[in-house]
């Protein structure tokens, strides 16, 4: 693990006052998007990749865990939700929580299963898990194999707020997305998280020094899985469908790239990664499969030539922890 | 008892294909510490490359067995060259990670071209028809794949085992500095080594292309099988990987027969259940 951390995180001493400030600035351009005429759908499709990203950069930047099967909590979050508020009629709040109980239920039973292995067995464990529940939920009735679940309701949420309305769904979403990202701040920042990084720096001399580490990498990946649930749950009212596509392998990779590309490790990399790829994906929608060749150049460039990502280049000139 | 028969042979043939990729996996993660997410595509190219051979130069079957692997070989040799080798030192998850990545450009490239749909990909014509062996009827060509993968399989395990060649690479795997302070070219192995893991694909491209038509995702669900067949068997043994390989293919196709539901899903579960039994793998060593 070392080398990784030698090339990729910033070595500066943390100073959360930075990351204070960045998150206020972050804060106050999300609360003024709507007044800047942005569209506003392209914005609250980012703010659920961001979280996503969020998510997963948790267990790999901070616990060293590569997951390159996230997409089946996205999915997980996003097909419970979307069959609970369509089907079983529930308030959408109700739903979410029902998406979020699913996730998380997943991230127990695939969390006992991966961190049995280290390093790159368990990128190939969480594949291989996610392309099960990829089947699964293409045999299953519910999820309505290659149509997906259309044409979910908004409805209102807790009774008051109309999510129909772009401006109130909009702020809900903003809402959703700083209540996720701060509860990963809050976890990195917190005497758990630096148990994580010491046991990404080296696991065995936190097992010397009695932390059960097993304890610590499943309890990051649940957290995990479940917040990225969470995004998929929210992305259900943006996108009003649940797919197939959400729970595929190329989505996976897509959560991982958005990461790479705004900077494993960084607290706001994932953000800027999830905004860029899905910014370039609504631009190269016309070139079809091109855009494929494109993500996959994107991951070709940046393992080999600009391996701390965006945020994380910007973090190592300035000496700074973003 | 027929159909059970044919699900076994089908069974048989997977397997075939688990163990000739597996096999190429292992090898080259022994010599690079690299998973190669590429595996898939670059088995892919193995069978594009016997079409074109076969559509355009009129290169038929039995050259192409030779040609496409060596072909793609030396393709897999330039990446090594050119990225793959600037990933030394570097943690395990970068060359996942990049080959990832040049798993997406090779399919997108083709899928560009080609579209989705399949290329078909006729059988030899020493090898068509059938047997009939009493309690069952064998198309010849699915003989052939089976009792060639298995000579292939058995002669890298002899290369890498048994020769004075597979003697330098063991050893290179385990000390790399000190092999090549007895003036072996590492790096020149290395590369050899990516080239012979990925002829391996290829060839099971090429041996498959017949069987299973020739399409530009051919390669994306089958390498996340052979991961979880990885997973399996562990990396630690080649004729680990070998026999891994043939028996999830064989517990596959009678998962076909009696529970046809759960045949896409049969190697999943069963990676899970020896994950929580054996987590090191039936035959691999801590990792």
């Amino acid at each position: 693990m070392t080398a990784m951390t030698d090339d990729t995180l910033p070595v500066t001493p943390r100073t959360i006052r930075d990351e204070m400030i960045a998150f206020a600035i972050m804060t106050v351009l999300l609360l003024v998007v709507p007044l800047t005429g942005l569209y506003p759908f392209f914005v609250m499709q980012g703010l659920c990749f961001a979280l996503l990203a969020c998510a997963f950069n948790l267990l790999i930047g901070y616990g060293g865990l590569l997951s390159f099967g996230h997409a089946m909590f996205l999915g997980t979050g996003g097909y419970v939700t979307a069959h609970a508020v369509k089907v079983w009629g529930v308030p959408p709040e109700l739903g979410i929580l029902i998406g979020i109980a699913a996730s998380a239920g997943l991230g127990i039973i695939t969390g006992v299963v991966a961190i049995r292995r280290q390093g790159i067995y368990f990128a190939m464990i969480t594949l291989a898990l996610s392309q099960l529940m990829y089947f699964i939920y293409l045999q299953a009735p519910f999820t309505h194999g290659e149509d997906g679940i259309q044409g979910i309701p908004q409805g209102h949420l807790l009774g008051i707020f109309d999510l129909s309305k772009p401006t109130v769904l909009y702020y809900v979403i903003v809402a959703g997305f700083l209540f996720g990202f701060l509860v990963i701040f809050r976890a990195i920042n917190s005497p758990f998280g630096e148990v994580l990084k010491s046991i990404r720096e080296n696991e065995q001399r936190a097992i010397s020094l009695g932390y059960k580490t097993d304890h610590y990498k499943l309890l990051a990946f649940i957290l995990s899985g479940t917040l990225a649930g969470f995004a998929g749950s929210l992305k259900v009212f943006v996108v009003q469908n649940a797919s197939l596509s959400d729970v595929e392998v190329g989505m996976s990779g897509l959560i991982v790239l958005m990461t790479l590309v705004g900077g494993l490790g960084t607290v706001f990399g994932p953000v800027i990664g999830a905004f860029i790829i899905v910014a370039t994906q609504q631009y190269l929608a016309g070139f079809g499969s091109w855009v494929t060749v494109i993500q996959g150049s994107i991951f070709v460039a940046c393992v080999l030539t600009f391996r701390r990502g965006i945020v994380g280049e910007i973090a190592h000139l300035f000496r700074r922890s973003l | 008892m027929q159909a059970l028969y044919a699900q076994l042979l089908v069974g048989l043939i997977n397997g075939s294909f688990y163990a000739l990729l597996s096999l190429g996996l292992a090898v080259i993660f022994g010599m690079l510490n690299i998973i190669n997410f590429a595996h898939g595509a670059l088995y892919m190219m193995g069978a594009f490359c016997a079409y074109f051979l076969l559509n355009i130069f009129g290169i038929g079957y039995w050259w192409a067995l030779l040609i496409a692997p060596i072909a793609v070989g030396i393709f897999g040799m330039v990446l090594e060259r050119t990225m793959l080798q600037w990933l030394a030192g570097l943690d395990h998850l970068y060359g996942l990670l990049l080959t990832f990545g040049l798993a997406l450009i090779i399919q997108g490239v083709f899928q560009n071209y080609f579209g989705s749909s399949g290329l078909p990909y006729a059988i030899p014509d020493e090898l068509r028809g059938g047997m009939n062996l009493g309690f069952m009827f064998l198309p010849i060509y699915r003989g052939w794949v089976v009792v060639f993968s298995l000579v292939v399989c058995f002669a890298t395990w002899y290369l890498i085992e048994r020769t004075r060649l597979g003697a330098y690479l063991r050893a290179a795997t385990e000390n790399p500095t000190l092999v090549r302070a007895f003036g072996i070219n590492v790096p020149r192995m290395i590369t050899l080594t990516y080239g012979l893991g990925v002829g391996l694909a290829a060839l099971a491209g090429v041996l498959s292309a017949p069987i299973n038509q020739v399409r530009p995702l051919m390669g994306e669900n089958i390498i996340i099988v052979v991961f979880a067949v990885v997973v399996i068997g562990g990396m630690g043994s080649i004729m680990g990987s070998i026999i891994t390989g043939f028996a999830l293919g064989l517990i596959e196709g009678l998962t076909k027969y009696f529970y046809p539901e759960a045949s896409n899903t049969v190697v999943f579960v069963l990676m899970v259940l020896v994950l929580l039994v054996k987590p090191t793998g039936l035959t691999g060593r801590a990792a």
